[in-house]
């Protein structure tokens, strides 16, 4: 076990490297590194200051292993467009984009799951038809205008729930946190929902796809030929092995989610990390482009360790065990 | 008890297409007696599997019964609704399967496995139900049992995991148990053993076995008797010995002449000429008249029924009788 | 032999027809299904259509929305026809600047299926040969790619399609219309590529240690023919189901980024350009700026869909 997690950690710290390169490259050589470090109001002292200080005229490493000094410390500049320094503005929005993430995540999984093995189970009947119809609406659907449609029904028309913002939010020691209140979870709703969506159906059509291929499998064949009832077959036998894969992509939906609320918190106004980064890309403000491609990069490597780790758990041929029996057959 | 196990009376399996519904077992029928062990031997795709498959309702769809019966100790088996029908697999008619890897469940240790069947089945408490599990596994050859209730399929090798199954299939007590190739996909060194574990288990639980194989070496150092299939029929059914040695039917003939032996000429093999029919190109009549060197104009329009010979029954209008040339 | 359906039928079923390739594509099960399959047919119906459309919309559009001289004020706002103060000239109502919305629905349309297409087939082509070189050549390179597609596949095509976008517009901040759209295209393109090349790939491994491929490098026969008659006629059914789920995966994504104003250059509006103006007048209740290049997107990201889903079915073998 430990050769594999140190083998995996190995990996995860090269890929965060490379990621740190493009950064790099960004940070220094798209733009002027100089107002990336100190905004653009600085005076031309100050400047040419800094330009000897960050040592632009030195060789290309030295200059990726401040970068990476600083990265790895939290400082990644100065906003260009807002003044301010990048890691304060990602430390503010992060709680924001995280919670609604979970909330969609746990939407997509609750929903997903079950519809998905209704839609294997009973695959015949019209209704489970009907939702794997609507399932490839919602794959083909664009994020932005489930967004926009539930706007318009449940804000402008119903006028049930609000349509941007955050609401009452409570600070937790650094964590601004909109679960505890009514108003919060009135406000997450329905960007949760729609940032949940695309996930769901996916989540859906990919559960009933595994469940499918598990009940064609031998060891169900087995199952049956042994007698044993259908709910043993369906649920002990073939939802348990259908779920395996199905582990691994709820594990990176969590980081799909992360990245794709770039669009459901610019519809709703959402003050998270992602209308961070789309202001960034529309102004164009690199350094907080570059901090974000770094976050995202971390997010993402992290998250493939966890499931990777949790697939060794689960999966009984992953892991290392005793006295192996073979030889005498 | 009186009167044969299993009887299948002329069983017809379909599978419908978009050109029309092709059959791929055409009026099969044969008895098991109680205790005996019948071998069902023949070429890929004669429909040996799917005559298991059938018995025990377990036909992918769309393949269908079409036609016919199957009766158990005397009672129809093959028209039972969905849940009587489950009650009768594993409890009266088990079933062994070629890949022993892939019918155990990876992610159930197979003390799960044992037990569930058993559960199932008997009214066992978890405690009797592991006391029978490990009792099941020694019976099936394996050492030190307990300690295999723990452990996981991939753990296992290729032979200790048909034992596992052996030992599932077992489970319930089932009078007969349907072994479709259930040493095809082991090493030759293991094939014997197992089929000598099938035969001495099935032996102490008086259960019959329907044994499916294209391999003869196996045939006939297990079986009482033995049917021969070709495309959907059986051809020729009797006793091991009289089958091998004294064949009726030139199908069976050319069988035998084809599998090679230690103390035989180094000479080339004995090939049947052609192959199996496609399905939806059954010949009419006999459906072995064209690779058949005895074939005459009756063999191609009417179709031979089986038809004592001698010590066999044979499907043939010019079966070889011994003592008589041609 | 397990008891399964035995191979024989599969087998038994497919005695085609002599004679040449259209017509054994027309006796075949594919076509077959294709037109049995209500969904099929309807989907390649409403797609073909938006095709047609968007490739004539010069000449079908009633008006042209990129004449800048032709745009009348007095004429913004209007509902569509069938409403009151609506214009028969107008059909389905006019914009904020007075354009026509159905001639910039149409021109819309084509735009998000140009860009749609173009960066498929862009990717298709990179992608199928760095995976037919990667298979073939082994490797280092082969390794190498395996890495980089599997960084890439992990982040999800928008964000690398707004990265790329936000890099170009630093690089090059005053860019003219087809810069932009390059960039776009680029950025589309650079995010798809990776699926086609691991398809490939894997498929060119598999052929790649058959004996006919060694017997035919024995002979000496060019590798690159030798790709070309036996590996692509293999790969290209699972090519083509992704290419089409692509297309709707890549016109949703360039509405997204448009929608977002990075897409395209706001001179030259596809659907998602259009759906962002019309969203800034859905609460003063002139729905028809929104409603109607949001259904053409989705008919067109929806048919697309179906026929890639249906496609797979249908090429898989395993369901048949």
């Amino acid at each position: 076990m430990l050769p594999f997690i140190l083998r995996r950690l190995a990996q995860a710290v090269l890929v965060m490297l490379v990621v740190g390169m493009g950064a790099f490259w960004l940070f220094q050589y798209v733009g002027d590194p100089v107002s990336n470090l100190v905004g653009q109001d600085a005076t031309a002292a100050q400047r040419a200051q800094l330009h000897a200080e960050l040592g632009l005229d030195k060789p290309v490493p030295v200059q990726f292993a401040r970068f990476v000094g600083h990265a790895l410390a939290g400082d990644f500049g100065i906003s260009l467009r807002q003044g301010r320094e990048v890691s304060a503005l990602i430390a503010e929005r992060l709680p924001a984009t995280l919670e609604l993430a979970v909330v969609a995540a746990f939407i997509s999984v609750a929903a997903g799951v079950p519809l998905g093995v209704y839609a294997a189970l009973r695959r015949r009947r019209w209704d489970a038809k009907a939702v794997m119809a609507v399932s490839l609406l919602g794959v083909s659907l664009p994020t932005f205008l489930v967004g926009i449609v539930l706007i318009e029904v449940f804000s402008v028309l119903l006028g049930w729930l609000p349509s941007f913002g955050r609401g009452a939010t409570v600070q937790m020691g650094g964590w601004s946190t909109g679960l505890l209140t009514v108003d919060g979870w009135r406000h997450v709703l329905l960007p949760a929902v729609t940032l949940a969506i695309y996930q769901l159906a996916l989540l859906m059509r990919l559960v009933r796809a595994e469940m499918l291929e598990a009940l064609r499998s031998d060891y169900v064949k087995f199952a049956r030929a042994r007698g044993l009832p259908d709910r043993v077959v369906h649920f002990g036998h073939a939802l348990r092995n259908a779920l395996m894969p199905v582990l691994t992509i709820s594990g990176l939906q969590l980081g799909s989610l992360i990245a794709f609320s770039v669009i459901t918190e610019t519809v709703f106004a959402w003050p998270g990390m992602g209308s961070l980064f789309i202001q960034a890309v529309q102004f164009p403000d690199v350094p907080v482009m570059a901090a974000y491609l770094c976050f995202i990069a971390l997010v993402f490597v992290v998250i493939n360790l966890v499931v990777d780790l949790l697939y060794a758990i689960v999966d009984p041929r992953l892991r290392p065990h005793g006295a192996r029996t073979r030889g005498a057959p | 008890m009186t009167g044969p196990l299993l009887e299948v009376r002329e069983l017809r399996v379909d599978f419908p297409t978009r050109h029309g519904a092709l059959r791929a077992l055409d009026g099969v029928s044969f008895d098991i007696a109680a205790g005996e062990i019948l071998g069902i031997v023949g070429e890929s795709g004669a429909g040996k599997s799917l005559t298991g498959a059938a018995i025990i309702g377990l036909l992918e769809p769309p393949g269908r019964v079409s036609g016919g019966q199957v009766l158990l100790e005397g009672q129809r088996i093959d028209d039972l609704p969905r849940e009587a029908m489950r009650l009768v697999r594993g409890r009266r008619i088990g079933a062994i399967f070629q890949d022993p890897l892939t019918s155990l469940n990876p992610l159930h240790t197979i003390g799960h496995q044992l037990v569930e069947t058993l559960r199932t089945h008997l009214p066992l408490d978890a405690a009797r139900a592991r006391e029978r599990a490990v009792e099941l596994l020694r019976q099936a050859g394996l050492p030190a049992p307990e300690a295999r209730l723990a452990q996981y399929p991939h753990e296992f090798s290729g032979g200790m995991r048909q034992r596992v199954v052996i030992a599932l299939a077992l489970a319930a007590e089932p009078r007969l148990i349907i072994a479709d190739e259930p040493t095809t996909a082991l090493d030759v060194a293991v094939q014997a053993q197992i089929i000598r574990l099938l035969r001495g288990v099935t032996q102490a639980h008086g259960a019959s076995v329907m044994l499916i194989t294209h391999d003869m070496g196996v045939i006939a150092e297990t079986c009482d008797r033995v049917a021969v299939m070709y495309a959907g029929r059986i051809v020729e059914i009797g006793p091991v010995d009289e089958v091998i040695h004294r064949p009726a039917h030139p199908y069976t003939a050319g069988l035998m002449a084809a599998v090679p032996t230690l103390d035989g000429e180094l000479a080339r093999l004995a090939q049947i000429a052609g192959a199996l029919p496609d399905l939806d190109a059954i010949p009419p009549g006999c459906a072995f008249h064209p690779r058949c060197p005895k074939a005459s104009p009756r063999c191609t329009e009417e179709r031979p029924e089986l038809a004592l010979v001698q010590r066999t029954r044979a499907a043939c209008w010019w079966p070889i009788v011994e003592g008589m040339p041609g | 032999m397990t008891l399964r359906a035995p191979s024989t039928p599969e087998r038994a079923a497919a005695s085609p027809p002599r004679g040449p390739r259209w017509k054994r594509w027309w006796a075949s099960d594919l076509r077959h299904e294709f037109v049995r399959s209500p969904t099929a047919l309807i989907a390649a119906a409403i797609a073909l259509l938006c095709v047609i459309g968007a490739l004539l919309a010069p000449w079908l559009a009633p008006h042209d929305p990129s004449d800048l001289a032709h745009l009348d004020l007095a004429d913004s706002h209007l509902p569509p026809a069938w409403m009151a103060d609506g214009r028969a000239t107008y059909p389905l109502g006019t914009d904020d600047q007075g354009r026509d919305m159905l001639s910039a629905l149409l021109h819309g349309l084509r735009i998000s299926l140009m860009v749609g297409l173009s960066s498929v087939a862009l990717s298709v082509a990179i992608g199928v040969t760095t995976g037919l070189v990667a298979g073939f050549a082994g490797g280092v390179v082969d390794a190498a790619l395996m890495r980089l597609s599997d960084v890439m596949l992990s982040f999800p095509p928008i964000l690398i399609a707004l990265l790329i976008d936000g890099v170009g517009r630093t690089i090059f901040p005053h860019a003219r219309d087809l810069l932009a759209f390059g960039v776009l295209v680029l950025a589309l393109t650079l995010t798809e590529w990776v699926r086609y090349a691991r398809t490939v790939r894997g498929s060119t491994l598999v052929e790649r240690h058959k004996d006919y491929v060694q017997a035919a490098r024995l002979v000496g026969m060019r590798p690159w023919r030798l790709l070309r008659r036996h590996v692509l006629p293999n790969v290209l059914g699972p090519v083509l189901v992704l290419a089409t789920i692509q297309v709707g995966q890549a016109i949703v994504t360039e509405a997204t980024l448009s929608f977002l104003g990075i897409g395209v250059p706001p001179t030259t509006p596809s659907l998602g350009t259009l759906i962002r103006i019309g969203n800034d007048f859905l609460y003063a209740g002139e729905w028809w700026i929104t409603v109607f290049p949001a259904a053409a997107l989705v008919l067109v990201a929806l048919s697309v869909n179906l026929l890639g889903d249906w496609l797979r079915d249908a090429l898989n073998p395993r369901l048949r």
